[in-house]
């Protein structure tokens, strides 16, 4: 129907977005379709500004980040003298994209023996899967990969990993359930260099970001892996349920804060979630979005690109 | 991470107490802070606005009270209404001939099959002997992770070959539930979203089949704005008839409760409070409305407590303190006991009002000085600790050696727990204790 109105044109494919685009198709129906029609007009009214400001909220976008946003496009627009809402709209979607790039790429391009990935996350924000898909991704690259499965505590969490192992033919490193996760990564270490693996992904087991004990036993983890390669981890990944509300950034700092998490994946895009909190996180925290996860297939996973992802997101 | 609702309030109000009754711009302001806790607590956003015009209505022209302020007066209306949203907790419906049957459904990683177990765990606590069915076919392990926890409660689990199409696995455990005489059925079924047409579809099939009394949603409590949408999602499929809402044990606010059991009107029956099967609760709605205003948590800190505190160390050390014999042995057994707490600065957090105070602690400071403390007692011999009246000059520099700090240090630890105890002799006079007792609202 939008774009019947408003004859789209594609910017996603000049991109190569294809993937993402397909997959936030729901997304901007219900959501970014409305920004459409906001858009939509002939001239700038004023209840434009609390319509943006409530269809950014529940994008999950944040009070502070939505007002911050929909104050400089207000002022943007007063200062170019801008009287089309079309122009608005291009105007919102450089301010948000901004919050999202200007990132360095991931450290894993850097050419090195074994690059270790150390994946963590509060429990159910989809770690497990999310590391078959990225092994799969790097193994699709030419790259050999093993994966630790350091997540001994969640029952049934190394078996689940080690059927994805075999699904995608990727060596798994585990041990008992209940054992001590650093040694899991420990000997997972010496089995990447063994093999003469290029990559070493390590799942750790889900915590919620206040439990002390917890995250001092991630701190640990960490600094195994530094100890036994040159700055190791080379990059530390929270994944991030694209449901989760404000809460994603408490998170985010706190997992910055013990284990200087390097990226975000953000999960579960494939719903009807929007992931606006990631605006926050890369304003506040600076840390840059480096995956989507958009559904339960190995080949969910698409590299995070700020200018598709926000133009995905306007395109009709 | 937020700030306190009623510090701002109070900062919006300021000299406030003087008027006799709150404006309609007093009250606007204050509106403001209001509307902007609850989108922190991901209350879905139309529905602040409907609960922000309510409050409205019962703020305008209050009396202001000399008692308290005025912030606390609205808070007190922003409370009252949240409450009566979120309703009485309800207990398990388990009516009807046996086996009783208690479906549960939600999105991916909400805690389903973890909440499963727990479930089993409270009903079998209360002489029900329940059935684990593992009819998650699609996420791999998950029908092992439900056997490993049935197999840690002793609880016996269901399962079938995964490519059973999962009503049929359901039916079939409901059959092995009645020939086994066990009387409460309670169906794990999978994480699905609430647009996938086809997998909503099967819960139908799988309610059809079943006709259970209890369909719960399980729910993050992280869950943001799309709360709404989901728990509508599945209230239409499969009538839902209760909420648990999981993973509280974090710091996120729970608004998404406030916002299903708006859309749907279910009640809240459970909380998951913490990975062990034993962390399941049943549902406060006073602790959720102060969590969801941001009001500090002080019961969760209490549990805290409980949780890394030995409660006979620390009994141990209130005998000892009470008796006037306190000394740096107990001083170290309590130190250990605290560190377990995590940092100062944490703790701190949960208590209402101090969140300021809190922020003003250099990071690890605390933690450091503790640690020092800490060496300078281990690095005593038993003797000493027992009795610090013998530390001499040469005693307390090989202290400072073996600590490594110096012998100013450990003058300056003496001396403190020197004062302590004299304060604590004084514990001693019953007159004095009784005043102390009172003071914390204990004794007569």
């Amino acid at each position: 129907m939008f774009k019947k109105l408003f004859g789209g044109k594609s910017i996603t494919e000049a991109l190569g977005g294809a993937k993402i685009k397909e997959s936030l198709t729901r997304t901007r129906n219900s959501f970014f379709g409305q920004i459409n029609t906001l858009f939509g007009g002939e001239t700038i009214q004023p209840d434009l500004w609390d319509d943006l400001e409530a269809l950014l909220i529940q994008a999950d976008v944040g009070v502070d980040t939505t007002t911050e946003l929909v104050e400089k496009v207000k002022d943007r627009v007063q200062l170019e003298g801008i009287t089309r809402p079309a122009q608005a709209q291009a105007i919102l979607q450089q301010e948000m994209q901004k919050l999202l790039e200007g990132f360095a790429p991931s450290a894993v391009e850097e050419y090195r023996i074994l690059t270790v990935i150390l994946i963590v996350g509060v429990n159910g924000s989809g770690k497990t899967t999310t590391i078959a898909k990225l092994a799969k991704l790097y193994q699709q690259q030419g790259k050999k990969v093993v994966i630790a499965a350091a997540d001994t505590f969640r029952a049934a969490a190394i078996d689940q990993l080690k059927v994805w192992g075999e699904r995608i033919d990727c060596p798994v490193v585990a041990g008992q359930p209940d054992s001590d996760p650093g040694a899991v990564v420990y000997d997972a270490l010496k089995s990447s260099f063994a093999r003469k693996a290029n990559i070493l992904i390590i799942d750790t087991a889900g915590r919620l970001h206040t439990k002390y004990n917890l995250m001092k036993e991630l701190e640990k983890l960490h600094s195994i892996a530094s100890k036994q390669v040159h700055a190791a981890p080379h990059e530390t990944l929270l994944v991030l349920d694209g449901t989760t509300g404000q809460n994603a950034i408490s998170q985010a700092k706190s997992f910055k804060e013990s284990v200087q998490i390097t990226g975000v994946i953000l999960t579960k895009l494939d719903g009807t979630s929007k992931g606006g909190a990631v605006f926050a996180i890369g304003k506040e925290l600076g840390v840059p979005v480096r995956f989507i996860g958009t559904g339960e297939g190995v080949d969910d996973l698409t590299l995070f690109d700020p200018p598709t992802f926000v133009s995905g997101l306007f395109a009709v | 991470m937020f700030e306190n609702l009623q510090d701002r309030l109070n900062d919006v109000f300021g000299q406030l107490t003087k008027r006799g009754h709150l404006t309609e711009a007093d009250v606007d302001k204050a509106l403001k802070e209001v509307r902007r806790a609850l989108l922190e607590a991901d209350v879905n956003f139309k529905l602040v606005k409907d609960f922000i015009e309510r409050i409205r209505q019962k703020s305008v022209g209050i009396e202001l009270s000399k008692s308290i302020t005025p912030g606390q007066q609205v808070i007190k209306i922003v409370h009252d209404e949240l409450l009566a949203t979120l309703g009485e907790a309800a207990p398990l419906n388990l009516g009807g001939g046996s086996p009783h049957i208690i479906m549960m459904v939600g999105l991916q990683g909400s805690g389903k099959t973890t909440t499963t177990a727990k479930l089993a765990l409270h009903l079998r606590k209360s002489k029900y002997t329940p059935l684990l069915v593992a009819a998650d076919t699609r996420r791999p392990a998950a029908i092992e992770q439900l056997v490993v926890l049935g197999r840690e409660l002793n609880i016996p689990v269901y399962t079938e070959n995964p490519s059973v199409p999962p009503p049929t696995i359901c039916a079939n455990a409901i059959k092995a539930a009645k020939a086994n005489a066990q009387n409460v059925v309670i169906l794990d079924t999978s994480g699905r979203l609430q647009i996938d047409e086809s997998l909503m579809e099967e819960l139908s099939q799988i309610k059809a089949m079943t006709n259970p009394q209890e369909v719960l949603l399980v729910a993050d409590s992280m869950t943001g704005q799309e709360a709404v949408k989901v728990a509508e999602g599945f209230h239409k499929q499969v009538n839902l008839t209760g909420l648990i809402l999981t993973k509280i044990d974090g710091d996120a606010r729970g608004g998404a409760a406030i916002s299903i059991r708006s859309v749907t009107g279910i009640p809240i029956k459970f909380l998951g409070t913490g990975e062990k099967s034993r962390d399941l609760e049943v549902f406060h709605p006073d602790r959720l409305a102060s969590r969801i205003l941001g009001m500090g948590d002080v019961v969760s800190l209490v549990e805290k407590m409980e949780e890394s505190i030995d409660e006979e160390v620390a009994e141990r050390g209130a005998q000892r303190l009470m008796e006037g014999s306190f000394n740096l042995e107990d001083f170290l057994e309590q130190l250990q006991q605290l560190k377990k707490l995590g940092p100062l600065a944490k703790v701190m957090e949960m208590i209402p009002g101090m969140g300021e105070m809190a922020k003003s602690i250099p990071q690890g400071e605390v933690e450091k000085q503790l640690k020092a403390t800490q060496a300078i007692i281990n690095s005593m011999t038993g003797k000493e600790r027992r009795n610090s009246k013998i530390l001499n000059g040469s005693r307390k520099l090989r202290i400072a050696t073996g600590s490594g700090t110096t012998v100013q240090e450990v003058n300056q630890l003496l001396s403190k727990f020197g004062q302590m105890q004299k304060m604590m002799k004084q514990f001693k006079n019953p007159r004095m204790r009784q005043n102390l007792m009172k003071m914390f609202g204990l004794g007569k």
